[in-house]
């Protein structure tokens, strides 16, 4: 009888050693987040009170001061009237239809979260690129965190941090990081050969290599990485509400539940012009930058 | 008293893969580049390389694609690190340098041509010529005036500002060699500079690398695969096959006896007129008359095999002496001077001249010719005999 069994049922484990293992894990788990999680939050301190003091400036400041910050931001960056014009008419219309300040909170979220990226994941590229081992190593993981549904990897993330901003901004980060790891890696291995033979022909050190030429020539492939972040960034906007983050998932939430047709679609119509003002700003600029290339470029 | 040479290789031997140094027994045993790497999936890059370059050379480096050309310039200024052997410039070993020290010696003692330019695509072409400077550390100003000047030199005044993806593939090499030359490396390094230009552009190029060296006296490594650029460039020239150093030696050395079926392939389409100086073929001067009377002068001319002598005197060649003159002479009054009138006029050819230029010479004169350099003094004669050896050696091995 019992090798019936394990032809025509899967051979599992007891379930009773089953639940012995989720039950030692999620007490270890608990164990340590009672033990150090008010330490880790400690840490994470400053990031909160900027993340919070960045989106008091954005909320208190008047809407017209904002505005024409914003604006000003974006003509430096792309050099373009009628980008900066849009931009203007789009964000008039979001405050028009009383969107304002979930905007200026998903704006200062997903800019702080963006910055903290680049910050992680440009080195964290480099360091890739250099090494075989490491970027042997980090792959899988940037796999799994692009593969990983969202909610998974949310929950030992509240276990640890409770809900708020801060563990939104890691979730959000953990989603958005794996595009611009990958694309500085591999902007850096794709420099052409030869030009780095030169540089160090003559005599540049690994730091001149690296910031005379590995990373400028690796520039437009980054800033593609970094667009792809962002972007995602945005896309993690109405998951992160789920544990506490304030912006526009949240009406998006609260008509899923509620089925307010409208309201999902005014704040989500928001979210996607916050996308198409971060991608075509810094593409304009990344475009801007790379002038060298010249007639070259395809567009 | 042989000359202490700049760049020295010994027993030089690279072995690509994973695990070189497990192979190295096998190849000191003789094993072939196929056979290693049907054994081992290691390939044989160097094997047994010995070199010696001296200051103001250009000692030129050929062989097929794949002979491992690229792979033994690198070495000199450690791109690549060898597996075996010993790379000495200027007295210092070069493996014996420590991370610091090789950046010093590759800023100050080397520098680089590419094949593909190998120019920094996201600065001016200003900034590329002073890159060398940039990574010293000279202050822009100071560069830029530099850089500014060689640029001027290599033909590309008004530049400055363009990126090399503006510029002609003539015109991005030219970069590539005024920043070679800003840093006042004493050695410089030539990867196939020319390969990528087509003909007529590197013909000039050539031209200006060699107006270039006679006034800056550079000990030059220039890669090639072509043997007219080799000859045209080379004061010595080195022959790789298979990552073996087949011949090396002077380039009319190489033409006039090449050591393998291989060189000898290489060499055989080359048209030896033009590749040859009068110098390479002459025969020694031992028609040399230098006396002082007409009686003399048939004394010294009686030991000569000729019927004829080429007459020197304090200053220099003078012109040609005929037997049958002389005799005439020597019936009236044999103690006299030789004077203007006994001597006829031989136009004499320099030691310099290209094979080809004389040939119509040759032929002219039932004599052999004076070879007579700058200076007048007598250097040799070439004789047509001379001329159909060489040249008419090459026609057979061609056919
Ligand atoms: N990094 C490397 N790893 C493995 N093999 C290499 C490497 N570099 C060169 N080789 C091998 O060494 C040999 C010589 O290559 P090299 O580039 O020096 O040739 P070359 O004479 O410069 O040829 P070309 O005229 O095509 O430039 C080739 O067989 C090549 O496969
Ligand atoms: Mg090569």
């Amino acid at each position: 009888m019992a090798e019936k069994s394990w032809l025509t049922d899967f051979p599992q484990m007891e379930r009773g050693d089953l639940i012995a293992i989720r039950k030692t894990l999620d007490g270890a788990y608990r164990d340590f987040s009672r033990e150090y999680g008010d330490v880790i939050e400690a840490v994470f301190d400053p990031l909160l009170n900027f993340l919070i003091w960045f989106e008091r400036l954005l909320l208190q400041s008047p809407w017209w001061l904002v505005l024409g910050a914003i604006t000003g931001l974006v003509y430096l960056a792309s050099r373009s009237w009628k980008l900066s014009g849009s931009v203007v008419v789009a964000l008039l219309a979001i405050g028009y239809f009383g969107m304002w300040d979930n905007t200026m909170r998903t704006l200062s979220m997903i800019t702080v979260c963006t910055l903290l990226a680049i910050a992680l994941g440009v080195p964290i590229g480099i360091a890739m690129a250099r090494s075989d081992r490491v970027q042997n190593i980090v792959t899988p993981m940037l796999d799994v965190m692009q593969t990983m549904p969202a909610f998974v990897y949310l929950i030992p993330v509240v276990m640890l941090l409770g809900i708020g901003k801060i563990p939104g901004l890691i979730a959000v980060i953990i989603y958005a990081i794996p595009p611009v790891i990958r694309l500085t890696n591999l902007g850096i291995r794709l420099v052409d050969r030869e030009v780095l033979e030169a540089a160090t022909a003559y005599g540049a050190n690994p730091f001149q290599r690296l910031f005379g030429v590995q990373l400028p020539l690796a520039m437009p492939t980054i800033m593609a990485g970094i667009n792809q972040t962002i972007m995602m960034a945005l896309a993690m906007v109405v998951i992160a509400s789920m544990i506490g983050v304030k912006g526009l998932g949240q009406p998006v939430l609260k008509s899923i539940t509620n089925q307010y047709f409208t309201l999902g679609l005014l704040n989500g119509l928001a979210i996607v012009v916050l996308a198409i003002i971060f991608d075509r700003v810094s593409q304009a600029w990344a475009k801007r930058s790379q002038k060298h290339l010249g007639e070259l470029s395809h567009g | 008293m042989a000359e202490q040479a700049l760049i020295e290789i010994c027993e030089l031997y690279k072995v690509f893969g994973k695990y070189p140094a497990s192979v190295m027994s096998q190849v000191h045993e003789g094993a072939g580049k196929d056979e290693l790497l049907a054994e081992t999936g290691h390939t044989l890059g160097l094997r047994d390389i010995n070199l010696k370059i001296n200051r103001g050379e250009i000692f030129v480096i050929m062989g097929l694609s794949g002979s491992g050309k690229s792979t033994l310039i690198r070495h000199f200024n450690r791109l690549i690190d060898p597996t075996e052997g010993k790379i000495l410039v200027d007295g210092v070993d070069v493996m014996e340098l420590n991370k610091k020290e090789l950046e010093q010696f590759r800023r100050h003692k080397m520098s680089m041509v590419f094949q593909r330019f190998g120019l920094l695509p996201h600065k001016t072409v200003l900034e590329n010529v002073s890159y060398g400077l940039a990574v010293q550390g000279v202050k822009k100003p100071v560069r830029h005036q530099k850089a500014t000047e060689w640029l001027e030199t290599v033909g590309l005044k008004g530049y400055e500002q363009q990126y090399p993806s503006q510029l002609s593939g003539g015109q991005q090499q030219r970069v590539g060699l005024a920043r070679a030359l800003c840093t006042d490396a004493e050695i410089l390094l030539m990867d196939e500079a020319f390969s990528a230009l087509d003909p007529l552009i590197r013909s000039e190029m050539q031209d200006q690398l060699i107006e270039l060296q006679d006034k800056l006296h550079k000990t030059i490594v220039f890669i090639t695969h072509d043997l007219d650029e080799a000859l045209r460039l080379g004061d010595k020239i080195a022959i790789l096959k298979d990552g073996e150093l087949v011949q090396q030696g002077k380039p009319e050395e190489i033409l006039l006896n090449p050591a393998t079926e291989y060189v000898e392939a290489f060499v055989k389409d080359v048209n030896r007129a033009r590749a040859l100086t009068v110098e390479t073929v002459m025969n020694p001067p031992i028609s040399r008359i230098t006396a002082n009377t007409i009686g003399e002068a048939l004394e010294q001319m009686k030991k000569l095999p000729e019927d004829y002598g080429y007459y020197v005197n304090e200053d220099g060649y003078q012109g040609i002496l005929l037997q049958e003159t002389l005799e005439q002479a020597a019936e009236d009054n044999a103690e006299a001077a030789l004077n203007e009138t006994l001597i006829e006029e031989l136009e004499a050819v320099s030691p310099d001249a290209i094979l080809e230029s004389v040939i119509p010479e040759t032929l002219d004169t039932e004599y052999h010719l004076p070879v007579v350099d700058e200076e007048g003094s007598l250097q040799g004669e070439l004789s047509r005999s001379n001329l159909a050896e060489v040249l008419g050696d090459s026609s057979r091995q061609a056919a």
